[in-house]
């Protein structure tokens, strides 16, 4: 066995094993822990494969942003999580055609090796090209921004929109609160805003 | 010798010694930094400062340490024991790992990664979770309030981060810290770094930084008029001390950052003059001077304060600088001062 192999064995196992605790640990942030620690392994077989680029996109934005919101939702949460537990029993024969279906698709597509049309897959997997110069950061880029620019630019577009729609669903104003201004709390005059009095001991205020 | 290197055992027992080294010294480097950090600050404030243990009290961090270890962890009733300890220890660990591709001479990191800059970025996005997790599991109502004041804040100060460090990635053409570095390289010393193209974002990047650590004046965490001590107030003994350290080699780590981003790494400010480590560790020292400066002369900001400052100020300023930057590299303004891969300098 060589050390890629070791390598790729260990980080193929931590994520099973993380996907395992993510369904049966009892609370749910363990699961949202235990999610994570896919997410990293999965990235570490990014690693392998030298996509490097990938990987450390895996981590900051699944990482980094989304599995911390999935975090604090959770936290947040009030819902009674034993009870969602208890109807997992009967979601089972449903999730159990899925993952058949899923195992299914992944068998048909990696057991045979050659496609119609005489297109054939890789056998193995393939990182970047020995000597080609580019580093697959480069070349994501050059695919994206080059090749693919306007699917890229519509993509960005529709998740710009569903960000504004939810940002639009969710504002509104109340005209019966105080809200702060802060542009007047930053324009304040300090000369105005405080009064110092010298008061003579026995005397108090007087005014 | 030079063939048991090249075979894989080899290349295990050279890296880990690396590693080792390396942390040697950053630990006991550490260990005068707080010290440092402290003496400055009491310098401010007309106080001694450290002065009991050792020469001029030297020695006071070591023995704040053996007191870390020696005394009783506590753990809360009702905290959720694995993630409680697992905390501060992500904490700690994500700070120090992220060490392993910053270079501190040409060639001298210990992993010389194509996508560094991204593993850094990473690896400093992921220590949001030391402090979510510790306020979580403490089962306790301050630190679970700290942890999410904390997490909120960094996640914030992240994005402008991120945007700035891009501006720098389109002026060198690599997120190899090696590369980016030399590309800073010049005749003109002190004026061919980064910090004059990229002049504003020099102090948006500080200012990032120290929110990001959680340095005073944005140490909403901890704010201890408010929060008593913020994610970390359950913690006691050794993983309240690897949450110390974990905070303090990410502040020493922000410090590689600019230095290397902005100020050309171990480059020589005069022409002229040999480039070595000794100029990567003084410009580090410096900067870590001025973290200490700014905590002991600017009060601290409001959560509100802090929060419009990221979000209002700071991102579209960095996000404006991007575009900005992407012109001038792409157009070649000022005969490539921006596209330092356009004129190979």
């Amino acid at each position: 066995m060589t050390v890629v192999q070791f390598v790729f064995y260990l980080f193929a196992l931590t994520l099973l094993t993380g996907g395992v605790f993510t369904v049966v640990s009892k609370s749910p942030v363990h699961s949202v822990l235990w999610l994570i620690l896919s997410f990293l392994s999965g990235a570490g077989l990014m690693v392998l494969l030298g996509a490097e680029f990938v990987a450390m996109l895996l981590i900051i934005v699944y990482v980094g942003a989304v599995a911390v919101l999935f975090l604090f939702v959770v936290m947040m949460l009030d819902v009674d999580f034993a009870e969602l537990r208890a109807e997992m029993a009967s979601y089972l024969p449903l999730a159990l055609v899925i993952a058949l279906v899923l195992i299914m698709q992944l068998a048909m597509a990696f057991g045979t090796w050659e496609l119609g049309g005489g297109v054939a897959l890789h056998d193995t997997p393939v990182g970047t090209p020995e000597g080609s110069g580019a580093h697959n950061t480069a070349a994501i880029g050059l695919l994206l921004y080059d090749k693919y620019f306007i699917l890229f630019q519509l993509a960005g577009l529709i998740l710009l929109v569903a960000m504004i729609g939810a940002i639009v669903l969710t504002l509104r104003h109340r005209k019966d609160i105080k809200r702060q201004d802060v542009l007047a709390q930053m324009y304040r005059d300090p000369a105005k805003s405080m009064e110092l009095k010298d008061i003579k001991p026995g005397q108090g205020l007087t005014e | 010798m030079a063939d048991f290197l090249q075979t894989n055992l080899g290349i295990v027992v050279l890296v880990t010694a690396q590693i080792l080294l390396f942390v040697t010294i950053l630990f006991v480097s550490l260990a005068f930094l707080m010290y440092a950090d402290r003496k400055v600050w009491a310098a401010v404030q007309m106080r001694k400062g450290p002065n009991v243990v050792g020469a001029f009290g030297l020695l006071q961090s070591f023995a704040d340490f053996l007191k870390y270890v020696a005394k009783e962890i506590i753990v809360p009733a009702g905290a959720d024991k694995p993630v409680y300890f697992l905390a501060p220890m992500i904490s700690f660990v994500l700070a120090l790992i992220a060490w392993a591709v910053i270079p501190f001479g040409d060639g001298w990191a210990i992993a010389n990664l194509n996508v560094a800059i991204l593993y850094v970025f990473a690896m400093s996005s992921l220590e949001v979770y030391g402090v979510i997790m510790g306020g979580w599991a403490s089962n306790s109502k301050y630190p679970f309030l700290g942890s999410l004041r904390s997490a909120a804040q960094m996640i914030s100060y992240e994005v402008s981060i991120g945007l700035i460090i891009v501006g720098v990635i389109i002026s060198t053409g690599s997120m190899n810290f090696t590369e980016i570095v030399r590309a800073q390289d010049g005749s003109f010393g002190f004026f061919n770094w980064y910090w004059l193209p990229h002049f504003p974002m020099v102090f948006l990047f500080f200012i990032s930084a120290l929110a990001e650590t959680n340095r005073p004046p944005f140490d909403l965490p901890e704010a201890e008029s408010e929060l008593v001590a913020g994610y970390q107030v359950e913690y006691s003994s050794t993983p309240f001390l690897l949450y110390m350290m974990g905070e303090l080699i990410a502040i020493v780590l922000m410090c590689a950052l600019v230095t290397l981003l902005f100020f050309g790494g171990w480059l020589s400010p005069i022409p002229g003059l040999p480039d070595g480590v000794l100029w990567m560790v003084a410009k580090m020292c410096f900067f870590f001077f001025i973290f200490a400066m700014v905590k002991a002369i600017v009060p601290r900001y409001r959560y509100d304060q802090l929060m419009r400052i990221g979000w209002k100020v700071f991102l579209p300023m960095s996000l404006g600088w991007v575009v900005i930057v992407a012109f001038l590299a792409k157009f070649e303004v000022l005969g490539g001062f921006w596209a330092r891969w356009a004129i190979g300098g």
